[in-house]
């Protein structure tokens, strides 16, 4: 099937890029897209043209190396699917395919479709992982984990960091890419320990970098690992606990980050200072 | 066609892993009171390369920042979470004996071993049972939601190989959930400032001067700039080769570069021939198909394997009555059936499809079918469990697996071989060290489902960050090589070289191309069966094929900027060069052993024959000599707390 390609192509991160349209005269239905370009990219180079850049690796959805933006959606027409695994079959021959790298102000292109996104590794690099030196652990079965929690701490933990959601949501805001890792950590025992100094430096780090979350919900069918809105909603939770705890100094203040200390004294904690909520946990409930 | 094997290749001597000899159940105890130390405020002096940060790679580099190294990581990712770990689907053993089924380390050692069909060292593989305990407690420490019972406790499953249940995971994304906690152990050190991490940079050959492994020479990626970076230690963490094969389970981008180019440095190959074939692998449906899709084999545990009895049936598999259904993995080994080990059941499903028994549209794939267990434990169980691989294979394919039953097929997907190392996990080249799939010492010539992400937690968690204390120690005062170095700059030089000879032949044909004739050759005559003839046949015929890849492969664009067509090339043109060393090793190798099935030596039933007379043994090579003919050299094994015994699944 004879399919039109409309693709980005870029030279580097300092070039101004522009669509192409190229043909792929012999698609068939089961090909993913990735294989589309694969095909497209042996025909340019058969032609000793430069093939189209793109980051790719597992093609079996987890890596979390593909990402493009096709017809306007972040890895494809089919929701919670990433680009190597959507297909072919969801056009009709004659149609024309758009491809362009991510848009996100924190995702800067390197070249056609790849794009830079450690961004989302330093988010991580903050405090999103549990500080544990190798020889350290006791037995695994020392503390018991509910059954629901850490099911829910895998539904969490399934995000595979592709960066769809920055590229769905209209302020580029990672939000559930942060609170996916927040709420997988904080739904653990083992977690708690680091649990609101996390979200501090994780939330102050990311709004360094990223636009701020404004509950579009368009991250949501964008994301290929199925993270639901909640963890947006968790990191909110655990993040106004940070600054209560830092109030309270049961955290060390952070001067570093101005619009934490506007946080810190704006009227949505100022009703009470002393007034401590009587069980943290409970409200989680 | 009479074959010269010693035309082809030269015999060396016999070598040794520097295993400490005793009872295997202390020898590691004992071991890491006999390594050196290096007092905690001498290793800041000490710089340590890690390449790789899968989770070998993540662990040995997070471990030793932690211990207060300096280290260096590399990963051509953009991120080091996307190394290939992430993909393991299943779990990961552990003898933890959570269950009351006759667990322990000793079972899980004589399993391995036993699994790996008796040509591994025996006390690494005692090791890598022992440390298997630790494994569990650190991940779990490090966040890692396994699937836990109602009561809070850790769940296990069962896996190919054993009759215990000693596998532990997180739904069927084990190895992402391991991966994770990894590569956060890394960024962690990132953020304190005691790590180094360079994504996008690949490494393009080893530095060695003096006979030590002493630096890297890597290309990044972006900007095309091709530098040296040395250190005090090099540790390759770098995978497996399987993508040799092009259509393989692996990822895109796996590649043999680092491990090759140590090789050619010096470093010992240790059993390349030994490949595993991945039962439950989906059969590949086109031509463009860029992989095989890998489904875990976990599902093996619900689902059972069948074929039409009548070659050729082209009945939909509800309308093929039970009388008419050969379930050949129950009925071939009663004992383990449908959870017989990898190789024997790709095997069995070979012959299956030699038969003309082959289902689906191509006729390329077995039934594996789930209605049973379905009925048993219902649809929600099913969902709960295997759910993302069902979605993974709907997507696929289009069919849903709760109706109709998969069709898998063998395909490439884990290798065995790799670099030799002793049981310090050190190569022969001191200072190179090598863990996870990149080595070649725990698997014997086939490994045991879940024991991929354990070797690769055992080695970089707590095997490597110990052992390397030891080389280390004695080199206290000593200064990492300037780059000014004449062996440094010679490196450099020929990396550079080597780019600017891929971009200037010139030809008319693309690296793809190559890699799937290359695939292509390797499937037909190093696959799951083997013979001596199709053996030097397919090492002629890939001679043949880089000879005509240095002559006419076409890389366009240039070397200073991102070109993934010269990295495809660079490490296909490594891939030309270790296909030939498996095809020699295949040859070499008069036996049948695990996955390397030679159909000369077979049992009347169609078994593995080992000849452990002669072949008791590791085969490590060293690089071809002037002569053109690379060089075995041998490691005896022996087997003394597991007796060798024919192994049988039956």
């Amino acid at each position: 099937m004879r399919l039109i390609l409309d693709v980005w192509r870029q030279d580097d991160a300092a070039s101004p890029g522009r669509f192409e349209r190229y043909e792929v005269a012999e698609a068939t239905p089961e090909m993913s897209l990735l294989e589309l370009l694969d095909m497209l990219n042996a025909q340019l180079v058969t032609e000793g043209r430069d093939p189209i850049a793109f980051d790719h690796d597992c093609r079996e959805g987890i890596c979390g190396s593909c990402g493009v933006m096709i017809d306007g959606r972040p890895h494809g027409p089919v929701d919670s699917t990433p680009a190597c695994l959507q297909r072919v079959r969801n056009y009709a021959a004659g149609d024309i395919v758009t491809i362009e790298p991510f848009r996100a102000g924190a995702f800067p292109v390197i070249r056609d479709l790849v794009v830079d996104r450690s961004s989302l590794d330093r988010i991580i690099t903050a405090g999103g992982y549990i500080s544990t030196a190798t020889n350290a652990a006791p037995e695994a079965l020392t503390l018991p984990v509910n059954k629901h929690q850490a099911e829910a701490a895998m539904d969490h933990a399934a995000c595979i960091g592709c960066g769809a959601c920055v590229a769905a949501c209209p302020n580029g805001a990672a939000q559930l890419f942060a609170g996916a890792k927040v709420a997988h950590l904080a739904e653990l025992p083992q977690g708690q320990v680091e649990r609101y100094e996390r979200v501090r430096s994780m939330v102050t780090t990311m709004e360094d970098m990223f636009g701020s979350c404004t509950n579009y919900g368009e991250c949501v069918p964008a994301c290929p690992a199925g993270i639901e809105l909640d963890v947006i909603a968790h990191l909110n939770r655990d993040f106004r606990r940070a600054v209560i705890h830092e109030r309270r100094g049961e955290q060390p203040r952070r001067d570093d980050v101005p619009w934490l200390a506007r946080l810190r004294s704006g009227p949505w904690l100022q009703s009470d200072p002393d007034d401590r909520p009587t069980d943290d946990r409970d409200a989680d409930a | 066609m009479s074959i010269d094997l010693d035309q082809r290749r030269a015999i060396g001597d016999e070598i040794h892993g520097a295993a400490p000899t005793g009872d295997v159940k202390t020898l590691w105890e004992e071991h890491l009171l006999n390594l050196r130390l290096v007092n905690p405020a001498n290793r800041r002096k000490f710089k340590v390369i890690v390449v790789g940060t899968g989770l070998a790679g993540a662990g040995a580099a997070s471990t030793l920042s932690e211990l207060g190294y300096q280290v260096e990581a590399f990963t051509l990712h953009d991120a080091p979470r996307r190394a290939h770990s992430v993909a393991a689907q299943g779990g990961i053993n552990a003898a933890k004996a959570y269950k009351a089924d006759g667990d322990s380390v000793d079972r899980l050692f004589r399993d391995t071993v036993k699994g790996g069909d008796f040509r591994s060292r025996e006390a690494d593989v005692h090791r890598l049972a022992e440390l298997s305990v630790r494994v569990i407690d650190h991940l779990t420490a490090l966040g890692v939601p396994f699937a836990r019972e109602y009561g809070g406790q850790i769940a296990t499953r069962s896996f190919g190989g054993v009759q215990v249940s000693r596998t532990f995971y997180a739904r069927g994304q084990t190895g992402q959930q391991l991966q994770l906690a990894g590569s956060q152990q890394l960024l962690k050190e990132v953020g304190a400032g005691r790590t180094t991490l360079h994504t996008r940079v690949e490494m393009l050959d080893l530095i060695v001067a003096d006979g030590r492994a002493v630096g890297i020479v890597v290309r990044d990626m972006i900007t095309g700039e091709i530098r040296p970076v040395t250190a005090h230690a090099v540790i390759l963490a770098t995978g497996g080769y399987g993508n040799v094969y092009f259509k393989s389970t692996l990822a895109k981008s796996s590649n043999v570069t680092a491990t090759w180019r140590a090789h050619k440095r010096g470093a010992l190959f240790g059993n390349p021939c030994f490949v595993q074939f991945h039962p439950t692998s989906l059969p590949l449906s086109n031509e463009w198909q860029s992989k095989t899709t890998l489904m875990s084999e976990s599902l093996r545990n619900d689902g059972r394997v069948w074929v039409p009895k009548q070659p050729g049936d082209d009945r939909a598999p509800g309308d093929i009555p039970e009388q008419d259904r050969d379930y050949y993995l129950e009925r071939m080994y009663p004992a383990f059936g449908n959870l017989a080990p990898r190789d024997i059941s790709s095997r069995a499903a070979k012959l299956q499809l030699d038969a003309g028994k082959g289902v689906g549209p191509l006729r390329n794939g077995v039934y594996l079918d789930f209605a049973d267990a379905i009925e048993r434990l219902g649809r929600a169980t099913m969902e709960e469990r295997y759910g993302n691989l069902f979605e993974l294979y709907i997507d696929a394919t289009g069919e849903d697996p709760l109706t109709t039953p998969m069709r898998i097929a063998p395909g490439p997907h884990f290798v065995m071989g790799g670099l030799w190392t002793d049981y310090n996990q050190m190569s022969n080249v001191p200072g190179l060290f090598v863990g996870g799939e990149a080595s070649f010492n725990y698997h014997g010539a086939n490994r045991l489902g879940a024991n991929s992400l354990l070797s690769a937690s055992v080695d970089g968690w707590f095997v490597i960050p110990w052992t390397v204390a030891d080389y280390l120690a004695p080199r206290l005062g000593t200064e990492v090589l300037g780059h000014d170095h004449p062996d440094v700059v010679a490196a450099v030089a020929d990396a550079r070289a080597r780019v600017e000879r891929l971009l200037a032949v010139g030809g008319t044909t693309a690296p793809d191309h190559y890699h799937k004739e290359l695939g292509q050759l390797l499937t037909d005559h190093v696959g799951v069966e083997r013979h001596a003839e199709g053996l030097a046949k397919g090492q002629d015929a890939i001679r043949e094929l880089r000879e005509d890849f240095w002559r006419n492969v076409r890389v366009v664009g240039h070397g200073a900027q991102l070109n993934q067509e010269l990295e495809r090339a660079g490490r296909l043109a490594d891939y030309l060069e270790l296909a030939e060393l498996m095809a020699l090793d295949a040859l070499d190798r008069d036996e049948s052993a695990g996955a390397h099935f030679r159909s000369e030596h077979q049992t009347s039933e169609g078994e593995a024959m080992r000849d452990d007379e002669h072949w008791t043994s590791g085969s490590a090579w060293a690089t071809a000599g002037d002569d053109g003919r690379p060089v075995r050299h041998s490691e005896p094994l022996t087997f003394e707390a597991v007796p060798l015994a024919t192994r049988s699944y039956k």
